[in-house]
């Protein structure tokens, strides 16, 4: 990586210099104040910078050797799935007729990117084992949103008004109690046992004539299946509540089990992670939601369906529908990607991906087992959670390995998440990485360990080789610059 | 199993693998999934294409579609067809930026955290607002959260909208409202804007905000200042504008009228149509509501060598901290779509920004000047940027299929959203539309209304 600062694209601006090209203007030009009340227009320009083309070219250049992607190196984030983002998915994403369309067009003059759309549902209806999927949502969280909102109208078009409160194990991704509340529910927090899955007692004694809903990823956040995954959802399903599934660990399971069969209601699957639509340093995702035919009337308007014709087009005729989740019908670019990817793998080999995952997962969980502790003995799924409980003790912290892993070329895992295990350590290889490379993290993350003990300060004091070290998040927090004045220059 | 390419475990990786975690079979690490829900066969998705194949089957759905790159457009209504610089997809193609995640990491992530709190400085300069976020999925959704930060900031439940609102956006509000028990309150246009009368009627100290889009649905551009006037008129009441960000090129921005929270989308700066998403919210706001905004925010600061850099900041507002208690759910946001509005804003800078502004407004002008020569009315008499609605005297999909075969696609259809607006059609010109393509297009519509 570059060393030394970049200067802000604003430091570099000099009155005169473009980087764009338009042609002259070829119709007469009215004087703006004949077409505008003079108050309304612009007195002042933005003070946006003015740079040549190659420069800026070397600036977003100089940015993206300071910045560091799947394309760069290992990236074993928990919870994220940061596996390779194929290339041909980007130049289908970029073909013409796909980006060069407008959403109101007329259906016919549509038909290929309904028809791409149509077929992207049905393949995620077969891989999530549920009746019919949307498009629509944005990202993972905007699914679950969404999914909450289906049961929430499915519960109103019943008269159950008392069903106030989703239920949410302790291990959650921050992401589902904050959608229950945007979605009006009360949060009712659910124990995880000794073992990390639902304590099913636990779960008897909370659900009840309230309950609208139980949130659960499985494989679970700590990576582990939840073995009882039928008694849960009938648990919940005595209880008059749904089971909504939360797709964020789908990687673990095509093909060798489906929400549908495991009696899940409501399901969100994150294209951005297992279908390797590409993260962007934080979306564009998309985050489609399948549901149960009870639930169908509910789903967000429109449907994209195939008539008896043959041809593809919108339903609007959706009375009971929650209404729209999002203008327009969801990151179709995204959705282009994710289709290509379902194309190339196939069946077969989306369950390769799930075995590979798997396997590379335990793998690595094997490796690491006599240098830290794993709290859990079951076999992990795609993720498994180490604890830096023992490194701890010599006064090294799990931020402090992640920040040293950042010295050896590594994104490190995601960390201190779950909150119920002690300086928690989240590590997703995926299936796209080699042993090799496998090995060489194991034998890194080893050595870090070990230099825990014999030069803390080494850890403590890390990354060191990074183009910048530890920044100060406190003063960041207590005095906020969140935009460039240029009295603010640094030194 | 090399016959992926994206899966690199050979069969001997397998075999030396499964004897290390001291199993036989792949099956064991399944083993605790129950066989009454483990999945037989092969899951029936469609069948896997070569490289060489996909790209044939996919190239051949886009040929099935019009393109805009091919057939002129005067469709807008909230996504318009406008020039992008090749700069643009030249850096989001790089692979340091596309295959990163949030940058949580910020000593890796420099690159990601600087483009962004370039992002939030063109936003707040655009909008002449004190503070922006990172991104928001989309224009829609921005509205939304708009309403509801309002809502949470003033604890009240009204929130009066205007109907020159884009339609769908005030859809996605209704969804939202309902799981926050908010009471929306609808304000009828009258002649292209808002009724002001009913506005004021309306407005009470019951209300969290009032929200008007600049330009609106119709291309007008509404009375910000009497708005504003009206809105603050309430004793907490804020003022939420959703804007065409390159409208705000020419016209003076939300921020100097006294808005308190400006949303829009960034589609317009750099970013292509793809059909309606993924483009990119942009939410702006004044000063004392920096720490209730939602989504990802970019701060700077030091290293511990005193060197400046860039870190995630105020993230008690956000999910993974507060989690029922965030001021938003949203985790994923745009970020790939707001560096590619960044880079198209840097390359249009100070002058460009103006200049297509101008070009858009000239250009519509003189559409309408044409469309009025071929004796097509033009509905309403207020200013307008680069949009504005005729009357097509017939229902405007068949205009529209007629205006097809004659090589044009047609405005939108406002009868879509209202029969009041039955046989309206909107029609947007950009920068994009020659002098000869608007001639063209004038005198093919003409015909067809006439014939």
């Amino acid at each position: 990586m570059a060393n030394g600062n970049q200067p802000l694209i604003f430091e570099q601006s000099k009155p005169g210099r473009v980087a764009y090209s338009l042609p002259e203007l070829d119709v007469p030009e009215k004087p703006l104040e004949e077409l505008i009340g003079t108050e309304y227009i612009r007195q002042e320009k933005p003070a946006w910078p003015e740079v040549s083309e190659l420069q800026l070219i070397r600036h977003y250049m100089a940015l993206s050797r300071r910045n560091f992607g799947v394309d760069n190196g290992f990236y074993p984030l928990g919870s994220c799935t940061m596996k390779y983002n194929p290339k041909v998915n980007e130049a289908v994403a970029r073909l013409d007729g796909l980006t060069k369309i407008h959403p109101y067009q007329d259906e016919e003059t549509v038909q290929g990117a309904l028809e791409l759309l149509y077929r992207l549902q049905t393949n995620l209806e077969e891989i999530s084992g549920m009746d019919t999927v949307t498009l629509q949502p944005a990202a993972g969280a905007h699914g679950e949103w969404t999914g909450l909102m289906i049961i929430r109208a499915f519960h109103e078009a019943n008269h159950d008004s008392k069903r106030t409160k989703v239920i949410i194990p302790d291990t959650a991704h921050g992401t589902n109690p904050a959608s229950a509340s945007v979605a009006g529910f009360e949060i009712v927090t659910v124990k995880s046992d000794k073992n990390g899955l639902i304590d099913l007692e636990d779960l008897k004694r909370v659900a009840d004539e309230h309950t609208a809903a139980l949130m659960l990823t499985n494989p679970n956040t700590l990576g582990l299946f939840e073995t009882h995954i039928q008694d849960i959802a009938n648990i919940v399903h005595a209880a008059g509540g749904k089971v909504y599934y939360d797709g964020a660990n789908m990687n673990a399971i095509m093909g060798m089990t489906r929400p549908g069969d495991m009696g899940y209601d409501v399901v969100h699957l994150n294209l951005h992670k297992t279908f390797t639509g590409p993260h962007g340093g934080g979306g564009p995702g998309s985050g489609p939601v399948g549901v149960r035919k009870e639930l169908e009337p509910f789903l967000p308007e429109p449907l994209i369906i195939r008539k008896a014709d043959g041809s593809y087009g919108f339903d609007y005729n959706r009375p009971q529908s929650i209404g729209r989740v999002k203008a327009f019908y969801g990151n179709f670019g995204i959705n282009v990607r994710a289709y290509a990817y379902i194309r190339t793998m196939g069946g077969k080999g989306l369950n390769q991906v799930s075995r590979d995952a798997v396997l590379n997962a335990n793998y690595l969980l094997k490796r690491l087992s006599d240098e830290f502790d794993t709290p859990f003995k079951q076999f992990c799924k795609h993720e498994f959670v180490l604890s830096g409980s023992r490194q701890k003790k010599l006064g090294v912290r799990t931020l402090d390995m992640a920040k040293r892993l950042l010295d050896f070329g590594y994104y490190p895992p995601t960390i201190y998440f779950p909150l119920i295990v002690d300086e928690a350590m989240m590590i997703e290889p995926t299936e796209t990485e080699s042993k090799e490379t496998l090995d060489q993290f194991a034998d890194h993350l080893i050595e870090i360990s070990k230099e825990a003990s014999e030069h803390p300060e080494v850890v403590q004091e890390a990354p060191h080789r990074t183009v910048i070290r530890r920044l100060d998040e406190t003063r960041a927090a207590r005095h906020p610059i969140l935009r460039y004045q240029p009295a603010s220059k640094g030194e | 199993m090399s016959e992926f390419r994206y899966l690199p475990v050979t069969e001997e990786d397998r075999q030396s693998m499964l004897k290390t975690i001291g199993v036989d079979s792949d099956e064991a690490l399944f083993s605790d999934i129950p066989e009454a829900i483990r999945f037989k066969g092969e899951l029936n998705v469609e069948k896997a294409l070569s490289e060489p194949e996909l790209l044939n089957f996919l190239s051949g759905l886009a040929k099935k579609n019009v393109s805009t790159g091919d057939v002129p457009s005067f469709l807008g209504a909230g996504v318009y067809d406008h020039y992008i610089p090749s700069v643009v997809d030249s850096v989001i193609s790089r692979g340091e930026f596309y295959t990163a995640y949030t940058p949580y990491q910020a000593e890796v992530s420099q690159g990601e955290l600087q483009a962004i709190f370039e992002f939030q400085t063109l936003v707040c300069e655009l909008t002449g607002m004190d503070a922006a976020n990172s991104s928001m999925y989309d224009g829609s959704t921005a509205l939304a959260e708009a309403a509801m930060l309002s809502s949470g900031a003033t604890r009240k439940k009204k929130i009066i909208i205007s109907e020159t609102v884009h339609p769908e956006y005030r859809q996605v509000l209704s969804t939202y409202a309902h799981g926050q028990h908010l009471d929306v309150v609808l304000i009828p246009e009258n002649k292209g804007t808002v009724d002001l009368a009913q506005l004021e009627k309306a407005v009470d100290d019951e209300t969290a905000c009032v929200i008007v889009q600049y330009p609106n649905f119709f291309g007008q551009i509404e009375p910000l200042k009497e708005i504003e006037t009206l809105t603050h008129s309430a004793k907490k009441a804020h003022l939420i504008v959703s804007s065409n960000p390159l409208a705000l090129g020419l016209l003076t921005p939300p921020g100097s009228f006294g808005a308190d929270i400006v949303v829009g989308d960034c589609q317009p700066l750099g970013i292509s149509q793809s059909f309606g998403g993924p483009h990119c919210g942009f939410f702006a706001v004044k000063k004392n509501l920096i720490r209730k905004v939602p989504g990802r925010l970019v701060g700077e600061t030091v290293d511990e060598d005193g060197r400046r850099g860039y870190v995630l900041t105020l993230q008690a507002r956000e999910q993974h901290i507060r989690r029922d208690k965030a001021t938003s759910n949203i985790c994923s946001n745009q970020a790939l779509n707001a560096l590619a509005s960044s880079v198209a804003m840097v390359a249009f800078g100070k002058k460009g920004i103006r200049e297509i502004a101008v070009q858009n407004l000239q250009k519509a002008h003189y559409a309408a000047d044409q469309l009025d020569r071929q004796g097509i009315k033009i509905v309403f008499e207020g200013p307008y940027f680069n949009e504005f609605v005729i009357d097509c005297g017939k229902p405007v999909r068949e205009v529209n299929r007629s205006l097809l075969k004659k090589g044009f696609i047609g405005g939108y259809d406002l009868g879509r959203d209202s029969s009041a607006l039955k046989n309206k059609m909107l029609i947007a010109v950009t920068e994009m539309r020659t002098r000869n393509q608007i001639d063209q297009f004038a005198e093919a519509l003409g015909g067809i209304i006439r014939g």
